[in-house]
């Protein structure tokens, strides 16, 4: 056993750990000892980590393969942008428009969802249908139960949604730009910023929550390519958005956002996404999740909603999706569809296969390990730059056939690793109540 | 854990699981025909059949994973049929499975922690922030999880991951995972799979424990005769999806139709 | 007595949404054809034609996911090698339809079998998901290695077409031979694999072992050889779709097989993957849908991709398993 000197608390360690790695980065940055190109890199490193993390929770954690990731950092990038260029160069009547506009998709989508969750449309359906087998085939019972679920739930979106986003707009658009305005205008971008960021998150994870509603029932492979469905509907809609808002300017480009992206948001992001993530996994409701990526039938047979479990896996990977969207939006200032593309999806695929499925740092050395290695192959000779392209698909393919799980497997670093359990107290000496003693015979491994 | 809905009494004489008409269509093929069986609390209840007779799919349809084509499920006199699966087991049955599906990837200890889930003491946001109800939850789930564990000898193995337990450890962890949710009914099926004499003899006695232990009703599907006729009070025999006989073990054993049903009529006209 | 009334008027409802559904679109396609009944026919055929040709790809994939549970990513990628040989095939050696055709099979027959050997058979022990992104991986990789320049370049080429293009005018539509060569290759194709799936030993024993390869080898079945045949087959049928695809829009590029290749699957799925027949119905539906949304929706030529995709969700919410697939899968 360990000698008597009291280790750290874990949370303390880690905080002290994360201080001066923060605090390092930040001297080194500022002073210059790393040029303006290797700090994007960095930057940009983390910010993929936060995405991996998301692609983690809903793939190494969540045991669902989904191949929208891109589509969710899209939808991140383009509404927390939408907000602070309203706020800094202005394309709506009111700096406030953008911010009032996410925020009421998102009370307005919150609200719905709620309601449609508390009456249980999903379940309606899938009970309608189940029920209605009795005197219907399942192709009749799911037209009826599908329409009916629709019908009701586009009812819910327009009257609670709609009502309650008109609600939140107005309070904004009046309540905001003199509030804020009071502020020193560097100070209050950064606020802005702050609630750009929180609500493309948001916005992300609730749109992820709405596909989650019916495409989760699917099994497995049908998911897949439901997702990779949505991913590319995402991407057509990234294309023509400008149709519906033009400064969003679809396929040329949305520019004039304005730059507010340093280290110090970047990672404490990060850390915040890191913290969030292992204590959620580490509870009981974080084993609940996977304990369905085990076995979902056997989970439900413990009294687990399998369904409740997985989405809310995946909508808050999808908000993880939508945070590294946001932060990359005001990373590089310019945003173009052809960056959500479902192809760009894979991307954080390959870094989470690479460090480590269903490790939280894995996904984090798997995403620098990729962003440093694709950004650090520029600096070949022009000939061999189209390489790139070649070098990671096959780096892939090596690692899926030599080590499938990862560099790491789903082992952990640090404060990330699972909390430690103190043995049961033995209780000495009684063997009453307990189970007929398993014999030696079956003690044999037989497997 | 047990609600009593409408029949609070407690005596030995009430009807847990009560089955009427139960049918299951798979598209053209039916699978269950009219299956009707009534369970009295504490009984130990065997189903048994040649193999495909539908014994599994009547314990799925019990338990909620397959929809039921026709019948009722009233379970401690509530209905449940049609009701999703995850509420069927927080009512309280409790099941294991012919092919054991432990969480592999999980510890022994997170297998039966997972059974408290439903029950715990605090909520995903109390978790994220770590808060004292949280560190107070989990301390409490933990050490009654460890408790459990002790009970059936297994609670040194706690951060074992449970792929790596030998086979037959694996079957005592489903067993005792399946009986943290705290059921009043506790399906087995075919629990003595892959197991030899002596495991056999060990099961049986693990079964009468846990009965006894636990307060269970207990309905089983079982192959080998040794356990069937070892154990269980009174067997219904399903073959191809219908009821083909019922009655003590005894009975059965030299009921013709079911030695026909298991063997052909050949054995039949040997034993005549 | 009660059941009966209750099952006939839910019956009726049912139907009834479909009837209203189904009303609705068809008022709407049938103001089309009124409105312009040139132009609807036009696009009927350009739908047919694109259908034919998803056809042969979408039999592709349903023939591997129906043997090896595989969404084999990489197949479109295979097509657009295909497209590239017969190129090469008619621009450098001169070959006219048949011989190109043939050139474009043979190497993609190759192509694919090498990419199984290689990257699949590896990991058949393995989990599922570790094929599937291995797919990806291969997919990535043959459309950006094809991207090099020392390779195809990653260029557009305007695709030479081995005859001449002849069109008929018939009261105010266009037909092309181009159209004729497509219908007819592709069924000849289709009857083609149905006769070899269904009459043949080889055809047997792909569907042994896409129903339960453990028994199929216990049976003495070499399943890793049926494997490889189905391979080598949805190869063959990659290349073919690649020339007439590539005849009937006459560019190509590395990139060109992503967009067929998953619509192709997309109609796989709606048609019932595991399904041959089905695969054929889901294509022309796909193609339909497609050539409507470019005739008939405002901005359908970028939209059309994502109306693609959202029939395939309206299929994954009402009947996951496809119009011809087997409604019980998923409880197997």
């Amino acid at each position: 056993m360990k000698t008597k000197i009291r280790s750290l608390p874990t949370w303390l360690t880690a905080g002290l750990f994360f201080l001066i790695v923060g605090v390092t980065f930040q001297i080194v940055f500022s002073r210059g000892w790393l040029s303006e190109y290797w700090q994007v890199i960095i930057m940009l490193g983390t910010i993929m980590g936060i995405s991996t993390l998301g692609l983690n929770l809903k793939y190494g954690y969540g045991g669902m393969f989904a191949l929208a990731q891109a589509a969710f950092y899209g939808i991140g990038a383009y509404s927390s942008a939408l907000i602070t260029k309203d706020w800094v160069v202005g394309w709506s009547g009111n700096p406030a428009g953008g911010l009032a506009g996410v925020l009421a998709l998102d009370v307005g989508f919150i609200l719905a969802v709620v309601a449609i969750y508390y009456l249980k449309i999903g379940r309606l359906r899938r009970r309608l249908r189940d029920g209605l087998s009795r005197w219907l085939t399942t192709f009749e019972a799911s037209v009826l139960a599908t329409s009916t679920a629709l019908v009701v739930g586009v009812l819910i979106i327009v009257v609670i949604g709609g009502g309650s986003g008109w609600l939140v707009r107005q309070g904004v658009l009046t309540i905001v730009p003199p509030a804020l305005g009071a502020l020193p205008s560097a100070v209050s971008q950064q606020v802005i910023f702050a609630l750009a960021l929180l609500a493309g998150a948001l916005l992300a994870g609730l749109i992820g929550f709405l596909i989650a509603l019916p495409l989760l029932s699917l099994t497995y492979d049908y998911l897949c390519i439901a997702t990779l469905g949505f991913g590319i509907i995402a991407y057509v809609f990234f294309n023509n958005a400008d149709k519906l808002i033009p400064t969003l300017k679809g396929a040329r480009g949305m520019v004039g956002i304005p730059q507010l992206v340093t280290w110090p948001w970047v990672f404490i992001c990060a850390v915040i996404a890191l913290v969030v993530m292992r204590n959620f996994i580490y509870s009981s409701t974080g084993r609940t999740v996977l304990a369905v990526r085990d076995d979902p039938i056997a989970a439900e047979t413990m009294g687990i909603d399998a369904y409740k479990a997985r989405t809310l896996a995946y909508t808050l990977g999808c908000a993880y999706a939508g945070l590294a969207g946001g932060l990359y939006a005001h990373l590089y200032a310019f945003l173009h569809p052809s960056v959500f593309t479902w192809l760009k999806s894979v991307d954080p695929f390959v870094m989470m296969v690479f460090g480590g499925v269903g490790s939280m740092t894995g996904s984090l050395l798997g995403a620098y390990a990729f962003v440093i290695l694709l950004e650090g192959l520029r600096v070949l000779p022009a000939a061999f730059v189209d390489w790139r392209y070649v070098i990671y698909p096959v780096i892939l393919l090596v690692v899926m056939l030599f080590r499938p799980q990862g560099l790491l497997g789903s082992s952990e670093w640090g404060f990330l690793k699972p909390p430690r359990i103190a043995g049961r107290k033995q209780v000495q000496g009684t063997s009453a109540g307990m189970a007929p003693a398993e014999s030696q015979a079956s003690e044999s491994q037989r497997r | 854990m047990s609600q009593s809905i409408q029949n609070p009494s407690t005596s030995s004489n009430s009807i847990v699981l009560k089955i009427d008409g139960l049918t299951k269509f798979f598209g053209g093929l039916r699978a269950v025909h009219n299956f009707n069986i009534e369970i009295k609390k504490g009984e130990l209840v065997g189903l048994i059949g040649p193999n495909g007779a539908g014994k599994t799919t009547i314990f799925n349809m019990i338990t909620g994973i397959y929809p039921v084509s026709a019948g009722h499920i009233i379970f401690k006199g509530q209905e449940i049929t049609g009701i999703p699966a995850h509420e069927i087991t927080q009512l309280g049955i409790g099941r294991t499975f012919q092919k054991i599906r432990i969480f592999p990837n999980l510890t022994v200890l997170d297998n039966v922690r997972v059974a408290y889930h439903p029950h715990a003491r605090y909520n995903l946001f109390d978790g994220i922030l770590r808060s004292q109800r949280f560190s107070h939850g989990e301390r409490e789930m933990t050490e009654k999880a460890q408790e459990f564990l002790g009970v059936f000898g297994m609670d040194q193995h706690q951060d074992t991951l449970a792929s790596n337990l030998p086979y037959g450890a694996q079957r005592r962890l489903e067993i005792a995972r399946a009986l943290a949710t705290e059921p009043d009914l506790l399906l087995l099926d075919e629990p003595a799979a892959g197991m030899n004499p002596r495991e056999i003899i060990e099961l049986m006695e693990l079964i009468h424990f846990i009965r006894d232990r636990f307060d269970l009703t207990i309905f089983l599907i079982e192959h080998q005769m040794r356990v069937v006729m070892g154990i269980c009070e009174w067997l219904t025999v399903l073959d191809f999806g219908e009821i083909l006989a019922r009655g003590t073990p005894e009975e059965i054993r030299n009921n013709p139709k079911v030695i026909e049903a298991y063997l052909g009529t050949q054995a039949t006209r040997m034993v005549a | 007595m009660k059941d009966k009334l209750i099952k006939v008027l839910l019956k009726a409802l049912s139907w009834g949404v479909l009837a209203v559904v189904g009303g609705v679109i068809l008022s709407i396609v049938g103001g089309w054809i009124a409105k312009d009944p040139i132009t609807f026919t036009q696009q009927v055929l350009n739908g047919l034609q694109l259908g034919f040709v998803y056809a042969m790809i979408a039999v592709g994939y349903t023939l591997i996911y129906g043997v090896l549970k595989l969404i084999n990513f990489a197949y479109g990628d295979v097509f657009m090698v295909g497209a590239f040989i017969s190129y090469f095939g008619i621009t450098k050696y001169g070959f006219s339809f048949l011989p190109a055709l043939l050139l474009a099979a043979v190497g993609c027959v190759f192509l694919t079998v090498i990419i199984d050997r290689v990257a699949y058979k590896p990991l058949r022990e393995s989990p599922r998901i570790a094929a599937l992104i291995t797919a990806l991986g291969m997919s990535i990789f043959l459309e950006y290695f094809t991207a090099l320049k020392f390779v195809f370049g990653p260029d557009y080429i305007a695709f030479e077409r081995p005859f001449k293009l002849v069109t008929w005018n018939v009261g105010g539509v266009t037909f092309t031979n181009i159209q004729l060569v497509i219908f007819a290759t592709s069924v000849i194709f289709f009857l083609g694999v149905q006769y070899i799936i269904k009459r043949t030993k080889m055809g047997k024993a792909m569907r042994a072992s896409a129903f339960d390869k453990g028994t199929a080898r216990l049976m003495g079945i070499n399943v890793n050889a049926v494997i490889a045949a189905t391979f080598a087959l949805t190869g063959a049928l990659a290349g073919t779709a690649a020339m007439l695809y590539a005849t009937a829009y006459p560019q190509i590029w590395t990139f060109m097989g992503i967009q067929p290749g998953l619509k192709a699957f997309v109609a796989a799925v709606i048609g019932g993957i595991g399904s041959i027949p089905g695969a054929f119905v889901g294509s022309l539906i796909m193609g339909f849908v497609e050539a409507m949304t470019v005739g008939y929706v405002p901005l359908g030529s970028t939209l059309k991709d994502g109306v693609a995709f959202l029939l395939l969700i309206a299929i994954l919410l009402i009947k996951p398993t496809g119009i011809f697939g087997d409604p019980f899968e998923e409880t197997k």
